[in-house]
């Protein structure tokens, strides 16, 4: 299996080599001046330089450099980001803890009704208490009780420290009591203990999808892991969820911090095993839901009508997690892949549950799946039986490295080096860092054709301007916004295919005109939550140059 | 040097100083036009599956009243208010009374209801039955671009950086793909915020050597000094029509500004979420509750901008659709849950308007889809393809529409209503 797996890549090297231009093959070759180097490995292992990284790569040895970012775990996290990180709370929790700590309105109607328990936390519980009686409020029931009268006039400055003269016990009444646009001008200037407290207010739920934006900014940002966080963001796109279907809102924030950020450097089959048992992708992509059919025993008890089976995920697993568009599976073996992941569901989706294999939900008959026998009675082996299969498959191992190369060298890899990191993949069973080490370690990375031939992302170009001001981010939620803006609104891409890495999905009108006006905001430091310390011009932000890695 | 380009270059240039004449700009794209008129399309997207059973009151069946023993549309000759109960249209369908303001368009024959039309996909997920509506291939996720982009004729000389604009921060998929398109969130806003920092900008990005990053630039710099002529002049809908405030009022006076401002406009597209009625989906009367209210906009916006564009609308269609419809009947919470077929809304100058189009197929429980659904009898493409082909002009449907044959339902007549006589191409 490995030695034919091997020969089909070398038929695929040798095709697809004729069909690229050899013109191409040269710039590919040809290695810039060792003079660039370092400023090629920061512009697509980090987020960007910041004034004085060329200087601590140059001294530490950029082979060092590059090992080092290889292994994290190695590397000191920034004590400045920890903090950062620690206000948003919900970063830490479980899906369980923020269903019960951060409720929608259904679910704070549901508290009311006894029907589920208010949250521990006595200030939590206040604010919700408080949400309740607005809402009730607006309904038309109640009375409304006007914010006190010394925060109704007066400058965001003026309003805060009256705010702050209050007695603790009517601060939330005050908060809850004030009208949103109040609120956010408040926000800006209020210390954190308080933001937290305005955002509470505005809906708890938002709060969760607020943190999450937030935080993957600041690690963009400070952290000193930096191609840790490149990699998260990679593998969490390959995996794309969306968080703004139902119950993924609560299930995302689990999702990247055990299912994704463990694994980026580690082996392929644990990484796709995280994801095809989080909660978040069965419900994401509808396995949840899907169920073998009723057996003969069971049939007639009962009218509720069973669902049958659910293809989505078996597809979006075949087609854009393993093998690949073209990678050697028919549709029959879509549904064979989606009746052996029958079963795999989660418990109470709504309240943050977590995996569970319920076996009267599995499809126990026989399946062949890209040829192979899965003998009937397998119950939840069939999955990882699939599994296995797809992380060891030649299909796998090229789409894989076709994706990390396009990411981190150019749009349109050359195949030489597809198929490089293909063969290690497959002969080291999927383990990423070698695949990584293969790609940093080869001609192509370092050549012309890759050398600043990358368009960034929004992400990357608002993380990269804010790193080469050295900005101090109090708060990253207007970053976040930008980011949005400028067209890649953070964990909220609907389509599973994730964003695009390609120049083409980003640079259109809209997104141009935005980067330029976010390099304005930023280099005249109008950025709410920003500080410049290192003042850069508009002009070299927001430049055609400034766009690309 | 060609006269046309030199023209171009100059008034580019002198716009981005500020300084270009407006009949400049109109000289440019009127002699360009190889037609004197382009036809314009104009798409709005309910987000959120409206729920079209009480958009269009079939209140000639009866199935309908039992289905809905709560939320139903009063039936016209109901008693009580008039304001609450579905204002006849043809004697078996009925508009919502919130959609008073449509009424006078449909007895002037100008707009034309398809019902019981949609996408024959299966999906109930909200954004993968927008995205195949948008990507035009219902079933095929791998599409990447979109319906009205694929809709736009070859370009026949100068092309004009507004040809093709979706009102709203991003790009809508409809409109993505190969021809340029530009997402427009305000035209007042559409500019570099910083005068000289834009001409910095302007030099740099029509300098690089990157050619991606030039055309880009290019494109985005155009359609500034395009609108910059736009935005200086303030604009007053025309014959009194009023948009009401929020988000499509908007964007439709930002369609009619762009239209009258002879920017050379092609495709429009707008949305307008909030349709998803889970929950009281109406108040206690059919004129109160959530859906009444997002009605009462609607109509209202479509009313203004016809009465805005006045004689304009001659070359002009609107079409209007949702990802799917609801269930017929009411869940337990006096709201509706997702559905299948749902209606369409087309107007226009060249419209066969005053009629419902399709195949009723009613609300019987055998006639339901899955027992639960209005059924579908019209491919939602049957609609847009008519409008590409026979409004536009543009016949490769097969590449508008790859794996799909539309078949027109007769809502367009061959020549516009505007009297100015038969000068279509075909």
């Amino acid at each position: 299996m490995h030695k034919s797996a091997l020969l089909a890549l070398a038929c695929l090297c040798g095709l697809a080599a004729f069909a690229k231009d050899p013109r191409e093959n040269r710039r590919f070759l040809k290695q810039i001046p060792n003079n660039d180097k370092i400023p090629h490995a920061l512009n697509r292992l980090t987020y960007g330089p910041r004034p004085g990284d060329l200087e601590r790569v140059r001294a530490m040895g950029l082979k060092k450099w590059i090992e080092l970012e290889l292994h994290p775990e190695r590397i000191s996290e920034n004590p400045a980001l920890m903090a950062k990180l620690k206000m948003l709370d919900t970063l830490a929790m479980s899906s369980a803890e923020l269903v019960r700590d951060y409720p929608t309105p259904q679910m704070v109607r549901q508290m009311v009704a006894g029907q589920t328990p208010f949250p521990s936390d006595p200030d939590r519980r206040m604010l919700i208490e408080k949400l309740v009686a607005k809402a009730e409020r607006q309904l038309g029931q109640g009375e409304q009780p006007a914010p006190a009268a010394v925060l109704r006039t007066g400058t965001p400055q003026q309003r805060l420290a009256a705010f702050q003269a209050l007695p603790a016990d009517q601060q939330d009444d005050a908060i809850a009591a004030l009208p949103a646009g109040v609120r956010q001008a408040l926000f800006q200037i209020a210390p954190p203990g308080l933001r937290r407290k305005l955002e509470m207010a505005d809906g708890p739920q938002q709060v969760v999808a607020r943190d999450l934006m937030e935080g993957k900014l600041l690690r963009a940002i400070y952290s000193e892991r930096q191609l840790d966080e490149v990699l998260a963001d990679f593998w969490f796109n390959h995996f794309n969820v969306f968080l703004d279907k139902g119950a993924d809102h609560y299930l995302v924030t689990e999702y990247e911090r055990e299912a994704i950020r463990p694994h980026v450097l580690g082996r392929f089959r644990d990484l796709l095993e995280a994801t095809a048992k989080s909660p978040a992708m069965l419900f994401y992509l509808d396995n949840w839901q899907s169920v073998g059919p009723e057996p003969p025993e069971r049939r007639g008890q009962g009218n509720r009508a069973r669902r049958g089976l659910n293809e989505n995920y078996g597809r979006e697993l075949l087609e854009l997690h393993t093998l690949g568009v073209g990678g050697g599976y028919t549709q029959k073996d879509v549904t064979e892949v989606a009746r052996c992941f029958t079963g795999w569901t989660i418990d109470q989706p709504q309240r943050g549950g977590s995996f569970q294999f319920n076996p009267r939900l599995h499809d126990n008959g026989e399946k062949i799946v890209l040829g192979a026998t899965i003998a009937a009675g397998g119950g939840i082996q069939d999955g990882e039986t699939v599994l296995d299969i797809l992380a060891r498959h030649p299909s796998t191992a090229h789409f894989i490295s076709t994706r990390l190369a396009q990411r981190f060298v150019a749009d349109d890899p050359p195949a030489a080096l597809v198929n490089r990191m293909a063969q290690t993949f497959l002969k080291t069973g999927g383990d990423l860092r070698e695949v990584m080490r293969t790609m940093l370690a080869s001609k192509e990375f370092w050549s012309v054709g890759a050398y600043r031939s990358k368009v960034k992302s929004p992400l990357e170009m608002v993380a990269s301007a804010v790193r080469a001001v050295h900005g101090d981010v109090d708060f990253a939620f207007a970053l976040a916004n930008q980011v949005a803006q400028l067209g890649e609104p953070l964990y909220r891409k609907p389509e599973p295919t994730g964003y695009s890495d390609s120049s083409q999905e980003w640079i259109n009108s809209a997104g141009l005109l935005a980067r330029m006006n976010f390099a304005l905001q930023l280099a005249h430091d109008k950025v709410p939550g920003v500080k410049v310390e290192v003042a850069k011009a508009a002009t070299e932000l927001g430049s055609p140059e400034f766009q690309k890695r | 040097m060609n006269r046309r380009i030199f023209l171009r270059n100059s008034a580019v240039a002198m716009a981005g100083v500020g300084a270009a004449p407006l009949w400049l700009e109109r000289a440019l794209y009127a002699s360009d036009a190889p037609s004197p008129r382009k036809k314009i399309l104009i798409a709005i997207f309910q987000r959120g599956a409206a729920d079209g059973l009480n958009v269009v009151v079939p209140h000639g069946e009866r199935a309908y009243y039992d289905l809905r023993p709560t939320i139903a549309v009063p039936r016209p000759a109901a008693g009580g208010r008039r304001e609450d109960a579905a204002i006849d249209l043809d004697g078996f369908f009925g508009l919502h009374p919130s959609l008073a303001p449509l009424k006078p368009l449909f007895d002037q024959r100008r707009l034309a209801i398809v019902d019981a039309v949609g996408s024959p996909d299966p999906t109930r997920s909200h954004f993968d039955a927008q995205d195949y509506m948008e990507s035009g291939t219902p079933g095929v996720k791998a599409t990447n671009d979109g319906w009205m982009n694929r809709a736009l004729a070859k370009p026949e000389g100068q092309v004009s950086p507004l040809r093709a604009v979706a009102v709203g921060p991003t790009l809508a998929r409809s409109l993505a793909g190969r021809n340029p398109a530009i997402a427009l969130q305000s035209i007042g806003t559409f500019q570099v915020r910083d005068a000289e920092a834009a001409k910095e900008f302007r030099e740099m990005y029509l300098a690089s050597k990157d050619p991606v990053m030039q055309a880009a630039g290019r494109e985005t710099f155009e359609a500034m000094a395009m609108l910059q002529t736009v935005q200086k002049q303030p604009y007053s809908p025309a014959a009194g029509a009023q948009y009401p405030r929020g988000r499509l009022g908007e964007s439709l006076r930002q369609i009619a500004q762009l239209i009258k401002a002879d920017v050379g406009l092609e495709m429009a597209f707008a949305d307008v979420g909030g349709w998803d009625h889970h929950v009281n989906e109406l108040g206690q009367r059919a004129s109160e509750g959530q859906l009444a209210v997002l009605l009462r906009e609607y109509g209202q916006a479509l009313a203004a901008f016809w009465q805005d564009m006045g004689d304009r609308m001659a070359d002009v269609a609107v079409v209007t659709m949702s990802e799917f419809g609801r269930t017929a009947r009411e869940n337990g919470n006096r709201g509706t849950d997702h559905g299948h077929a749902n209606c369409m809304f087309v107007m226009g100058g060249g419209v066969r308007g005053g009629r419902v189009y399709g195949r009723w197929p009613g609300l019987e429980k055998e006639q339901l889809y899955e027992g639960r659904d209005l059924a579908l009898t019209t491919d939602f493409r049957d609609v847009l393809g008519e409008l590409v082909s026979l409004h536009l002009g543009n016949p490769t449907l097969n590449s508008v529409f790859p794996g799909y044959n539309p078949k027109p339902l007769g809502l367009i007549s061959g020549t516009s209503n505007s009297g100015k006589g038969t000068d279509s191409a075909y």
